[in-house]
């Protein structure tokens, strides 16, 4: 891979990140009013959220089922609030331990 | 609350969100050695970047020495969901925020800092926002770093179970809400649901997988804010006038 070639893709790869980024944010600039639209803005996070973690959760360590429990645990964990960095170091414990099982 | 004071709220509630990132950072750094990328353009990327899935499908696409056009599509097609949350955003914050600090703020939006800003229920000021954005961005490059420098040092099995660190930080994120109010409830089951439905079912697998995450994720807002629309809140100052315009 020669120097061009990465210097062109990172800026190109930074301007991809970054419309999507910045367009909706700057260039609208009034207040939505409809129930609709107020509640879809405020649902919205935790939909994409969901969509990116279902399933793509159960194929992120090489091992289906030390994956499904991991996630099992870090659902039951998330349940009694326990915080973001604990329930993803435990979870990353299980599946490491689960690993050499399955 | 004065503007420091706000900044320093933001650091102090984004910690957690600073720790998972180093560890999600520290996998990107590792992927980017094992494909034989400079460590420059790997930290190039982690500072204009900042995102996961995005970086990870870039470097992966330029490992298969990808053209131009389809690197920019993919890498695009997969960060559209920040132009959702960029939407949500601009609802959030009072109008009288200035262009040049909106663009600002955009630089910085992540999925987990998003959620972090949206939970506080109140306008989101610039002060607050940034002060959630500065450790996560600084765990980033720092994670990006280390997993480039001593990716060597740990076995697969420890980098393997570490792919589930981000999946977690979602989850801690979506589920506790849930308890409390049904139609986040139902977004999330929809959402995840949906979306492993197009993963699965033949035919609309082949969707890229950025475009069935936003598929997902506006099939299901749309049923949850359909089903439990929120009742209106009082509007904050400064929007009255543009209301009238409106309901005109």
């Amino acid at each position: 891979m020669n120097l061009s070639y990465l210097l062109i893709s990172a800026a190109l790869m930074f301007v991809a990140t970054l419309v999507p980024r910045f367009v909706p944010f700057v260039f609208i600039r009034r207040k939505i009013d409809s129930p609709f639209w107020k509640s879809f803005l405020y649902y919205l996070p935790y939909a994409v959220l969901a969509a990116l973690t279902f399933p793509y959760v159960f194929y992120s360590t090489g091992s289906l089922p030390a994956a499904a429990i991991a996630t099992a645990a870090a659902l039951a964990m998330s349940y009694f609030e326990l915080n973001m960095a604990s329930v993803a170091g435990i979870s990353f414990l299980i599946a490491f331990g689960l690993g050499f099982v399955f | 609350m004065n503007t420091k004071e706000n900044y320093l709220l933001g650091l102090k509630k984004a910690i957690p969100v600073a720790i998972a990132y180093l560890a999600v950072s520290f996998t990107f750094g590792l992927a980017a050695r094992r494909i034989d990328l400079p460590l420059w353009f790997a930290s190039l990327l982690s500072a204009t970047n900042l995102t996961s899935a995005g970086q990870f499908t870039g470097i992966e696409l330029l490992r298969l020495g990808a053209g131009y056009l389809e690197l920019s599509l993919a890498v695009f097609v997969i960060n559209l969901r920040y132009a959702l949350m960029s939407f949500s955003l601009s609802q959030q914050v009072t109008i009288r925020i200035k262009p040049a600090t909106r663009f600002a703020m955009s630089l910085f939006l992540t999925d987990e800092v998003f959620a972090l800003a949206s939970e506080k229920g109140s306008a989101i000021t610039p002060a607050y926002y940034f002060g959630l954005s500065t450790l996560p961005y600084i765990g980033w490059q720092l994670g990006t770093l280390a997993g480039y420098l001593l990716g060597g040092v740990f076995p697969t099995s420890v980098i393997a179970a570490a792919g589930i660190a981000i999946y977690c930080m979602y989850i801690a994120i979506f589920l506790p809400p849930m308890k409390k109010h049904k139609g986040i409830a139902l977004a999330v089951l929809a959402g995840a649901a949906i979306s492993c439905g197009l993963y699965y079912i033949p035919y609309l697998n082949k969707i890229p997988m950025g475009f069935r995450v936003i598929l997902a994720a506006i099939a299901a807002t749309s049923i949850a804010a359909a089903i439990f629309p929120r009742k209106t809140e009082e509007t904050e100052d400064g929007d009255v006038a543009l209301k009238k315009e409106e309901s005109e």
